[in-house]
């Protein structure tokens, strides 16, 4: 399946997914980057196989979207996806490593990801194994101390097998990102504590996928690609609409949704 | 303790090449031979408490084992939700050190206090609680904790604080399992941490009045050996709990809940610390002459019948 056909069955799934519960709007923003990496990019013969590459899923609350990515790459049933967020099920509504094959780190609270994936960058560096690690993380998630507390140590320990990727779609919880952090840029920041920095079309397969093999963007640094991208991508009605990352999808929007997914609407 | 700390952690180091050691800024020139010896394995990771559970997580997960080092209220309660999520979720072999805890840095202000750690650490799910009451038990409790399968909490003081048990040091020291050190009727003194050597100065105080009690250092206060306390409570008529920390939520929460528990009514006495913060400058000595946690005070107020 090309990398589009398979990006656009995740993003049905994750409809079909937010019958239930919030963050459909989130997860679809996070969608073509997920399949960039999973169908792309990184190495991961299974989701236990030692020298596979790690994506950390730092915004924990797009899981929908990376229960969906590892659906399609068989790692869990994609008949259970019908199971997320309900009583009993392993899918819960940020991702528990213990109870997912392929989910590396259990995540939700944000601002972690980054200073795990140093701990998994240095163990993989002193034991000479060369995988690599990728942690997705909100633009909004950027306002977390921890994030800069681990920036600055990722940029000082040379950490050049991490790269982080930022699901710029410029909306979080209350508002707009742009709003509530006015100053600089998400590349500016991560430039000045030593990161080399890209900006990115995050939907844009051929250009994630261009930009990932260009990682690391310089040898001896963390690289950091921040992918520009609109929440609730590819379902017009919750396109940078604020009010999706609450909203679930109610029995009346799913078949249109999933048309529109399907391209038959337009 | 801390030095006990320190050279049982050199001889762990040099033994198992996995294990880590990570500080957050903490140690000038402690630190100094470890770095010449480990090299990679020592990482100071700046004044980051946050990211040092973070990269610690990060390393356990990884199959190394990870001790981390700091200040005591910097490295439990600055980054509690770290500690909760990457670490006690995941159930990862990571050993916490809190150096300096209770009133060690009493002149040092409030926000160098360690009062309240042992009781929001105990509240997480997977988490060990350990409070050495000596250097031997520092060293026993650091070999210990580098066998556990999930994180610990290791509450040590900072030096010079006096050797209670023999040199020959503790062979038979279990983690979960406290140590009777003197046998006893009528009373037991249960200590942990730093007041161990407060209980057996107290219990030395109250031989003389023609009171023998027993003393117990309970070491580690998650899991707390309740066979233990329900033998002494079943024993003795009144068990007095001694801990430099808050009652509620510490030892004396703990032993408290493990007599009621048991449906036992032995009573219970508890020498803590007051709900409340220091609003002076003071001394480790003086808070706790003000506080009533000498050896004196404590054997007159049992004396006194509480």
């Amino acid at each position: 399946m090309i990398l589009e056909a398979i990006a656009r069955e995740i993003r049905k799934d994750v409809v079909r997914m937010h019958r239930r519960g919030s963050n459909v709007g989130s997860a679809l923003s996070t969608v073509d980057i997920l399949v960039s990496l999973y169908f792309d990019r990184m190495n991961i013969p299974s989701p236990d196989d030692p020298t596979r590459d790690r994506l950390i899923l730092s915004k924990g609350h797009a899981a929908a979207a990376l229960y969906a990515t590892l659906a399609q790459k068989g790692f869990i049933d994609r008949e259970s996806l019908s199971t997320f967020l309900s009583d009993g099920s392993p899918l819960t509504g940020h991702p528990c490593a213990e109870l997912v094959p392929g989910v590396e780190v259990s995540s939700g609270s944000l601002g972690h990801g980054l200073a795990i994936a140093i701990g998994m960058a240095l163990a993989a560096q002193h034991d000479g194994k060369e995988h690599r690690f990728y942690v997705l993380m909100g633009d909004g998630e950027l306002q977390e101390g921890s994030v800069w507390e681990a920036a600055i140590q990722a940029a000082r320990l040379g950490l050049d097998s991490i790269t982080a990727i930022i699901d710029a779609n410029d909306l979080q919880g209350y508002d707009r990102v742009s709003e509530i952090q006015p100053n600089g840029t998400h590349a500016g920041r991560f430039e000045s504590f030593g990161w080399a920095a890209a900006e990115v079309d995050g939907h844009d397969l051929n250009q994630l996928s261009e930009a990932f093999a260009r990682t690391p963007l310089e040898p001896g640094k963390p690289s950091v690609l921040v992918a520009k991208t609109v929440l609730g991508k590819g379902v017009a009605e919750m396109e940078d609409d604020l009010g999706w990352h609450y909203f679930n999808v109610s029995d009346q929007q799913l078949d249109p949704f999933l048309k529109e997914l399907d391209g038959e609407s337009q | 303790m801390r030095q006990a700390f320190l050279q049982e952690l050199t001889a762990i180091m040099e033994r198992d090449p996995s294990v880590y050691l990570l500080t957050s800024d903490t140690g000038f020139h402690v630190f100094d031979d470890f770095q010449k010896a480990f090299g990679e394995r020592f990482l100071n990771v700046g004044i980051s408490e946050a990211a040092m559970v973070g990269i610690a997580a990060g390393l356990a997960s990884s199959g190394k084992r990870v001790f981390t080092y700091g200040i005591a209220p910097f490295v439990t309660l600055r980054c509690f939700e770290q500690i909760r999520v990457d670490l006690c979720y995941p159930n990862l072999p990571v050993t916490i050190v809190g150096v300096g805890a209770g009133l060690t840095y009493g002149s040092a202000g409030v926000t160098h206090h360690t009062i309240e750690d042992v009781a929001v650490l105990s509240a997480l799910p997977n988490m060990t609680v350990v409070c050495p009451g000596d250097p031997a038990e520092a060293g026993a409790a650091t070999r210990g904790a580098a066998l556990l399968e999930g994180p610990c909490y290791l509450r040590i003081g900072k030096s010079g604080e006096r050797q209670v048990h023999e040199d020959s040091g503790l062979p038979d020291f279990t983690i979960g399992k406290g140590i009777r050190l003197r046998e006893g009727k009528d009373i037991a003194l249960v200590a942990t941490g730093s007041m161990l050597p407060t209980a057996i100065e107290a219990a030395d105080l109250l031989a003389k009045d023609g009171v023998n009690p027993e003393v117990i250092s309970m070491h580690t206060v998650k899991p707390l050996d309740e066979e233990l306390v329900k033998d002494v409570a079943t024993r003795c008529a009144t068990i007095a709990t001694l801990e430099e920390h808050v009652a509620r939520g510490g030892l004396a929460s703990a032993v408290t809940d493990c007599i009621v528990l048991a449906g036992l009514n032995t009573k219970t006495l508890r020498f803590a610390l007051p709900d409340t913060f220091a609003s002076e400058a003071g001394s480790q000595e003086y808070l706790r002459v003000k506080h009533g946690l000498r050896a004196a005070d404590i054997a007159g107020r049992i004396l006194s019948n509480g």
